[in-house]
């Protein structure tokens, strides 16, 4: 079957008028008999609107690009994928009804695609009720710390612990063991907080000053002045649209004369590094989930990927140089994909009475290789907490472009079981 | 048939309808009322101080958090069973919605609007500030297995229905009650005309006070209700966004009506939902809609049929 299909809410609501119609016809018998034909309908929890819109924009088109991939293959058990595709607001209220409508009204196979934490965090209870597999697409730690439940699984991209940990052996032996922390004062700030303290000291360097900005500041040069003279490296992990500010006015306050500068790359998602105000950023490091710029050692697999989903070597759009990807995440929804492909091919599932073989399958896959399913790098999948691990980049900023200067191994990434979900009943 | 028998028999023939459509319609549709009549509670407390005392509050959002975290903390970190933890929730809510009426009741018009929505801010920021125990704006979630009242497992979608029939219905009942007796009256006379209620006698400080009392503590029984029914407690249910949902909710039924939350609540959220099968714009559609209510409809849709056609409508 080689049929690509990115169903949008709006085409559902369309072509239900010409379902009624199909329904009413002779040849509705031979296709309703044929139930292995009918397609796999994935629900896409997308941020279309609301805060997370940026991500969401490109989590579509690489879901789009990844189906289509899927599709062209024979899709899964030699039945198309369509995806469902709707908005939650970045909304986790929303997200739960749209879960729930995922379920009950457009009978999806499984739901996948959610990013901010928050919205996982209140979508997967409805997840959980239903028993439909939810595959997130998120970097929370909500999976792995056993907060959510049998359904909920992260398979396609890791989880901010990991990360945050991963980063500590290289900027202890780069970039300096006296660091100051700078972070938003809510749960993703305080994620990195709590997580690369502890890591940064396992390397026996140590945080001089944890700085927490306030939600709703605008202008940070009063908060720098606290940075200890002696810090060799500033860590800071700034999000929303202040950020640009925070870069600008943390140049201002140092000068030429600023120690090393670490930051995740979460800060700049979607943002041209030509930016007014990021100049700032030369010499300065990120993390990055997925290297935004084309490398010189590009593997086929990064170089088809970039291709399928429509981005320069630049990671921006084809069509829209200014049009900058969210590339260190979205991999994370193609790679889920393929992951949700494999799980049924090996559960042979069927219909949403398999659901729970699904999760079983799943749960069972350990190692990913790299491939055109996983382009991101190699990965190493805990069947007990239903999370992934896997290779972190560290870029630094060069001519205004991030250039990879380590690949961290998977070891650096893993951490202890917080939970083990396969012991929960379904 | 007096005004009031003709009230009751609104009143229980909506309750019926509803208790019978808990059967009648398709799960999603039966998932989709449970959560309007949680949120019309929410709109029905909103009700009590804007709809009838004429006091419009930009905060109630950390009156819905109120109860909703009061309830979350108290399983979540507590090990509470959820009726002891509802209760808690009921406490928490009346606690600050008494704190926060003593000190905004000292305002008036704008200012109280402004009053009530820094309140709002500082609650909210109060629970990213100890996300420690709060989860900050990630939240938590209530475990499946521990949300159960008597052996009823709260998540079972008929359960859940009924249960929220419950109290949406025991807020409705509890205002309808309320708005007949000379309490009520009392808070129509002060949004009608302060001045002329003060000079007949009425101490209207008191009535406000109990005013913001009981609706926050109808909001606050909401949000306990929404987490104990959902399994999500969460700061963005006390952000700003949260404190304007009712008031809309409030303004497309009809303020100072009965039913006028339930029908504002049902109509804004499917609103949402089909408007967003159309366009991600939906929210212009939304906003064009409440335009258009606002200049043809200036009592909301239980208001105008009030003004126009029955008006015995409470």
């Amino acid at each position: 079957m080689t049929k690509t299909s990115m169903t949008t809410r709006r085409t559902l609501l369309k072509s239900a008028a010409a379902g009624g119609l199909l329904a009413a016809s002779p040849l509705m018998g031979r296709f309703a008999s044929a139930q292995s034909s009918a397609p796999i309908k994935i629900g896409f929890q997308q941020h279309s609107t609301g805060i997370g819109a940026a991500y969401g924009r490109w989590y579509g088109r690489t879901t789009e690009a990844a189906v289509k991939l899927i599709n062209d293959g024979g899709g899964i058990n030699g039945r198309p994928v369509e995806i469902v595709a709707e908005d939650d607001g970045t909304d986790p209220k929303r997200g739960a009804e749209v879960v729930e409508k995922f379920a009950n009204q457009h009978n999806c196979d499984v739901a996948f695609g959610t990013l901010f934490s928050h919205v996982v965090y209140g979508s997967a209870p409805a997840a959980g009720e239903q028993k439909l597999p939810y595959f997130v697409v998120s970097e929370g730690h909500h999976v792995a710390s056993g907060a959510l439940n049998r359904y909920t699984l992260q398979p396609g991209i890791t989880d901010v612990k990991s990360q945050v940990q991963a980063m500590a052996p290289y900027v202890a032996e780069n970039l300096g063991k006296k660091v100051t922390m700078i972070f938003p004062d809510f749960a993703f700030g305080h994620d990195h907080r709590d997580f690369f303290t502890a890591a940064i000291e396992a390397q026996g360097g140590e945080v001089l000053e944890h700085i927490a900005i306030p939600p709703t500041e605008t202008s940070f040069t009063k908060y720098f002045p606290k940075i200890p003279r002696d810090t060799e490296v500033i860590y800071h992990v700034m999000v929303g649209p202040a950020v640009l500010t925070f870069v600008k006015e943390l140049g201002e306050f140092f000068g030429p004369s600023a120690p090393a500068i670490f930051g995740f790359i979460d800060s700049l998602e979607a943002v041209d590094m030509a930016s007014p105000g990021l100049e700032f950023l030369e010499g300065t490091y990120f993390w990055e989930g997925n290297p935004r710029y084309a490398q010189a050692d590009q593997t086929s697999h990064d170089k088809m990927f970039r291709a399928a989903v429509g981005v320069d070597d630049n990671g921006a759009s084809l069509s829209d140089s200014k049009d900058v990807s969210t590339y260190a995440h979205m991999f994370g929804c193609w790679e889920t994909l393929h992951v949700i492909k494999a799980g049924m091919e090996a559960a042979g599932y069927q219909g949403p009475e398999d659901r729970a073989k699904l999760i079983e399958a799943v749960e069972a896959m350990t190692d990913m290789p790299e491939s055109d399913a996983h382009p991101q790098g190699p990965k190493l999948f805990n069947g007990k907490t239903h999370q992934v691990f896997g290779v972190q980049y560290i870029s630094r900023v060069e001519k205004g472009k991030l250039v990879k200067v380590h690949t961290t191994s998977i070891e650096d990434t893993l951490y202890e079981d917080e939970v083990d979900y396969t012991t929960m009943s379904f | 048939m007096s005004i009031s028998t003709k009230s009751f028999a609104l009143h229980a023939g909506l309750i019926a309808v509803l208790f019978a459509l808990g059967f009648l319609l398709p799960t999603y549709h039966q998932g989709n009322l449970a959560r309007i009549m949680v949120l019309a509670t929410y709109a029905v407390g909103y009700n009590v101080l804007f709809g009838y005392t004429g006091l419009l509050s930009l905060g109630h959002a950390m009156f819905f958090a109120a109860g909703m975290y009061g309830l979350g903390l108290a399983m979540h970190l507590g090990g509470l069973p959820p009726v002891p933890a509802f209760i808690i929730g009921l406490i928490a809510a009346a606690a600050l919605s008494t704190i926060v009426a003593l000190l905004a009741l000292r305002t008036i018009g704008v200012a109280f609007m402004i009053v009530t929505l820094m309140f709002s801010q500082a609650v909210f920021l109060t629970i990213l500030y100890l996300g420690t125990y709060t989860g900050g704006d990630e939240g938590f979630v209530i475990a499946q297995s521990s949300r159960q009242i008597l052996g009823y497992d709260l998540t079972h979608p008929l359960t859940r229905y009924m249960a929220a029939l419950f109290v949406f219905s025991a807020a409705l009942l509890i205002t309808a009650r309320m708005m007949q007796a000379s309490f009520g009256q009392v808070l129509i006379g002060v949004r009608e005309n302060e001045e002329r209620t003060t000079m007949l006698g009425y101490d209207v400080f008191r009535h406000k006070l109990a005013s913001v009392i009981i609706s926050g503590t109808i909001s606050g029984a909401a949000g306990a209700t929404y987490a104990l029914l959902f399994g999500y407690v969460g700061a963005t249910f006390g952000s700003v966004q949260y404190s304007i949902f009712p008031l809309l909710w409030v303004l497309l039924g009809g303020a100072g009506t009965t039913i006028g939350p339930l029908v504002g609540a049902v109509f804004m959220f499917y609103l949402i939902d089909y408007s967003s099968g159309l366009t991600n714009a939906y929210m212009l559609i939304a906003g064009v809609v409440l335009v258009l209510l606002t200049l043809f409809a200036r009592a909301g849709l239980v208001g105008e049929i009030r003004k126009r056609w029955i008006a015995w409508l409470p």
